[in-house]
């Protein structure tokens, strides 16, 4: 995040509370900037909108990736650069490939989707995101919007919406 | 998952635990000063990890002949305990990975410490193959890189060459599935922290912060990794054990090896899983969230893998017997009644015989009991590994090359450092991270709490309405 933004957020103090809340949200067709909580709650990603992650998608490219600079590369060894034969088996002896390119295959898509993941989450070693209440790591789950870009009336349409869809606590933080 | 819960499956967290006092429990023990006991336990891992530091520098000066290896039994402790450490390491990714995909809740709360322990277990089993070979300045040798030897490549036919894939890879996958998983609780600690410490656990969070597009790829991450993990654990013992059966020594070479091992590993693993958790439990105060019925479904796979061993180890003697091949059959007869024939009576019992009392729910259930089986079982695994490799090489093809082998205190050292790396690396663990998965407890708290699952449930079952859209998704 660049530029400091004023957010509008209320806390909840159950996932129940907060799936009624995000649904009143859609019906009074208002813009959630983020919803966080402790832990995955199911059914939220649907009325979020949000779409289903494309990692595994780029997990499957990674694993083929190490596929084929696995098995592309004992090929060229042994067919290419130093051909030896082994206990008078060909060259080319592809069974022999099968362990170390299911293995590089595994390695390339898990060091690929864990960088992946962190790079699109903004996370790393030592990386400090704004955090808008401590509490939300434990048992809080909180809706927030932005404040900053939205009309004093949106705010006040915000302020009244947390309050009537019982957050315990409704507060300003500038990030 | 359906939202239904059946009454008579037992809740996986008692107390009646709200989702604030799972946090304030599990952070408890990296909050407070370390206990008299912790520390004590700290310097007594320590010690045994000094001994095996001097023994690792004591077998580098003098070389490998500072070993009673000899040039029949060239595979001894090493090895023995090379296998052993491997097999240990294996139920922390069946727990994480397979048990992930089958939807087994119980898994929650022992997945952390088990994962731990997979990587712990990891370490000192690769420190075997680095040291056994004896120069050890030229272990790189292993690595295929362009280099100024010709360049003369690694042989990728070679199992012993693929261990080195399969451990490297499992290590790596294992630390990273595990670490993820960690970054969403070292958040939780962060949070209640201050000074120094929230600095540090900062720095291990990696700025989590709970947004909702953050756990959804949490969980698409989650899965596929332990999609990955399932086939990846299967392949590395399967491996492990392709170092003997692609062998041409009678007694190694047999086809029944790769899930004969894998099922060895998982039911090592898992008594070592038991014995820790045992310990960790009492010690930490978990009771709550490692109960009893934990223990009993853990008592269940040891039953059926110690079962499925058995079952392999008799196989072996009848296969033996029906192939009509007297080299096959000596090498058995040798294992039953040669010179290490106390070593097979270890394993039979520990291994075979005695895990079949957990047929019965009240032993399965019955803690003592099981800390002393799960004891037994590690000991029993690791004669399992001493009869496949000192017993094959004392007896091989010619009687004049016959021979007999006992360790040196320089072999047994090694063995008691890495049980000193082991358990050091564990109580570290223990103080620096959450032993139990904070997260993944409390999202399955509406479904396995006592206040909402079990014979005494008090709470509101209309909430579980929150959870019909669980069919969703796999995790949890």
């Amino acid at each position: 995040m660049s530029a400091h933004r004023e957010i509008l957020f209320g806390l909840y103090d159950d996932e129940t509370d907060l799936l009624t809340a995000v649904k009143e949200a859609n019906t009074r067709h208002l813009d959630i900037d983020n919803v966080y909580s402790p832990f995955p709650v199911h059914g939220l990603d649907p009325i979020l909108g949000l779409k289903e992650s494309r990692l595994h998608q780029a997990g499957f490219i990674y694993g083929a990736i190490g596929t084929l600079t696995a098995f592309l590369f004992m090929t060229w060894v042994f067919t290419r650069d130093w051909p030896i034969i082994f206990g008078g088996k060909p060259y080319w002896s592809v069974p022999a490939f099968i362990p170390i390119t299911f293995e590089l295959t595994v390695l390339f898509a898990s060091i690929g989707m864990v960088i992946t993941y962190y790079a699109v989450n903004g996370g790393g070693p030592g990386v400090t995101n704004p955090v808008l209440d401590d509490r939300i790591t434990d048992d809080k789950f909180c809706i927030s919007f932005d404040a900053g870009h939205a009309s004093t009336e949106e705010v006040g349409k915000f302020q009244q919406f947390l309050t009537e869809t019982g957050a315990s606590e409704i507060r300003t933080k500038i990030i | 998952m359906s939202a239904v819960v059946s009454p008579i499956r037992d809740p996986l967290i008692t107390g009646h635990k709200d989702y604030h006092q799972i946090t304030e429990d599990i952070c408890a023990p990296s909050e407070r000063t370390p206990s008299a006991a912790w520390v004590t336990a700290f310097l007594i891992a320590v010690g045994a990890l000094s001994v095996g530091i001097f023994c690792i520098l004591w077998t580098i000066w003098f070389g490998i002949g500072t070993w009673n290896l000899n040039r029949t039994i060239g595979w001894g402790w090493d090895i023995t305990n090379f296998v052993w450490w491997i097999g240990i390491g294996h139920a922390g990714t069946l727990i994480s990975a397979i048990l992930l995909l089958f939807r087994q809740k119980w898994r929650t709360g022992v997945n952390r410490a088990a994962e731990a322990m997979t990587i712990f277990a990891v370490l000192c089993a690769a420190l075997f193959p680095g040291i056994h070979v004896g120069r050890m300045w030229v272990v790189f040798y292993f690595f295929p890189y362009p280099n100024t030897r010709g360049p003369l490549w690694v042989n990728f036919n070679s199992p012993l060459l693929w261990d080195l894939f399969a451990i490297s890879t499992y290590f790596t996958v294992s630390l990273l599935f595990w670490y993820t998983g960690l970054v969403p609780d070292f958040a939780t600690l962060r949070d209640r922290a201050s000074g120094v410490r929230k600095k540090f656990y900062n720095f291990l969070s990696f700025g989590w912060t709970g947004a909702a597009k953050h756990w959804q790829r949490f969980e698409s991450l989650s899965l596929v990794l332990a999609g990955i993990c399932a086939p990846l654990v299967l392949s590395v013992h399967t491996i492990v054990s392709f170092d003997f059966a692609t062998s041409v020594i009678p007694g190694w070479h047999t086809t029944i090896f790769p899930p004969y091992f894998v099922a060895g590993a998982i039911f090592s693993g898992f008594a070592m899983v038991l014995t820790l958790m045992i310990i960790t439990r009492k010690i930490l105060n978990l009771q709550d969230y490692i109960t009893v019925e934990h223990i009993d479904s853990m008592n269940k796979v040891i039953l059926l893998t110690g079962s499925i061993v058995g079952v392999a180890y008799i196989s072996e003697l009848v296969i033996a017997w029906y192939s009509g091949y007297i080299y096959e059959q000596f090498a058995f007869a040798n294992r039953v009644q040669g010179v290490y024939w106390w070593s097979y009576f270890g394993m039979m019992t520990c291994n075979v015989l005695s895990p079949q009392i957990f047929w019965f729910r009240k032993f399965r259930r019955n803690i003592a009991l099981t800390f002393f089986m799960s004891i037994f079982i590690n000991i029993g695994m690791w004669f399992e590994r001493f009869v496949i490799i000192p017993t094959t090489l004392a007896r091989d093809y010619l009687p004049s090359s016959w021979s007999y082998y006992v360790p040196t205190w320089v072999e047994v050292g090694i063995f008691v450092g890495t049980l000193g790396i082991f358990f050091t690396l564990y109580l570290i663990f223990c103080r620096v991270a959450p032993v139990v998965a904070i997260a993944e407890v409390k999202a399955i708290l509406k479904s396995s709490g006592d206040q909402y699952a079990g014979q005494n449930a008090t709470g509101d079952h209309t909430s579980h309405d929150s959870h019909s859209h669980e069919e969703e998704t796999l995790v949890h």
